[in-house]
């Protein structure tokens, strides 16, 4: 039933991403050369939704459905790494046009050559591990 | 019916993105997509290679029910809430840009055939693309701690200064690519 839970907001979340367009290689392509606003007015109004529930959540204490206190991880500190790794992203977005979440949404949608981005994805991730101790951080 | 078959406004679908983000919060958890690349790596065997993979992929089932979920959530809205002349309305401009790649317009289809048709999917250039840009999203978001959902929603909204960095990463490699590599490519 808990999985259930979360099974459900995945289904919204994908509804949700596959109706905005935000699964579309083209919007992302638009959003990268500044042709379109819609992109960034539906990151700036999730982010602002954030931002405003985060801080009610706090200033309220408001506690999770267990009824403990909601308490939110500090991302470590750090400069290079996520200067670094947000740039190789961006850089894989920009070319396949899509993020993780999205490539999974499209596999539901039917586009079935995404397979090879998520076994690349993958194995990015597995380099990762692979190659962690020597990066910098 | 022509509100919920047609493109959700960006202000609804931002709206919505951020609520699904405070649920998970309120459920204990966060939200983060590409967490689950990591997941599945354990799930294949990938600790046995590094420790960076040593964890009990049991606790992150939730995520993966949420990607399972997303891929139905996908289906559905493609399949149930699309209309059957689906089509993007992009900027004229994109087009023409479009045109001068070579790559086709939307004209109903979620991404183009120039990039993940099968007849290029098949060719080697093709393939090799779009492997790489998988390589790139995986070991960017990884390597950056999260992605667009980790950090540009979640870490975002809760102020986080390495979030800031990691966002502002995704745009320089996002407008590289957009701007100079694709040209090159197509």
């Amino acid at each position: 039933m808990k999985l259930f839970r979360f099974f459900s907001i995945g289904i919204v979340f994908g509804i949700v991403l596959t109706k905005a367009e935000a699964i579309s290689w083209y919007r992302i392509y638009e959003m990268f050369m500044f042709q379109s606003f819609h992109m960034y007015g539906i990151i700036a109004i999730a982010i602002a939704t954030g931002v405003i529930g985060i801080q009610i959540i706090k200033k309220k204490k408001i506690k999770d459905y267990k009824g403990f206190p909601i308490q939110l991880v500090d991302k470590d500190r750090g400069f290079v790494r996520y200067l670094a790794g947000g740039l190789l992203f961006g850089l894989g977005w920009g070319l396949v046009g899509c993020c993780p979440g999205p490539v999974f949404i499209l596999l539901g949608t039917g586009a079935f050559s995404i397979v090879i981005v998520l076994v690349g994805a993958l194995l990015g991730t597995f380099l990762y591990g692979i190659l962690k101790d020597k990066l910098p951080h | 019916m022509e509100l919920l078959l047609g493109t959700w406004h960006w202000a609804i679908s931002g709206f919505l993105i951020g609520i699904i983000m405070l649920v998970l919060v309120y459920f204990g958890k966060t939200f983060g997509m590409s967490s689950n690349l990591r997941t599945m790596c354990t799930m294949m065997g990938a600790d046995r290679a590094s420790d960076f993979f040593k964890m009990d992929w049991r606790e992150q089932k939730w995520n993966l029910a949420i990607v399972l979920g997303a891929v139905l959530g996908g289906f559905i809205a493609s399949y149930f809430l699309s209309d059957a002349n689906m089509i993007l309305h992009l900027n004229p401009k994109t087009v023409e840009n479009l045109n001068q790649l070579n790559i086709d317009a939307p004209a109903g289809k979620w991404v183009p055939d120039a990039i993940f048709g099968w007849e290029n999917v098949l060719s080697v250039k093709g393939s090799t693309t779009l492997l790489i840009g998988g390589i790139l999203i995986g070991f960017g978001t990884r390597y950056a701690g999260g992605c667009t959902s980790g950090h540009a929603i979640s870490g975002l909204s809760n102020l986080q200064k390495p979030s800031l960095i990691a966002v502002i990463g995704f745009f320089i490699g996002g407008l590289i690519m957009s701007h100079f590599i694709l040209p090159l490519i197509f």
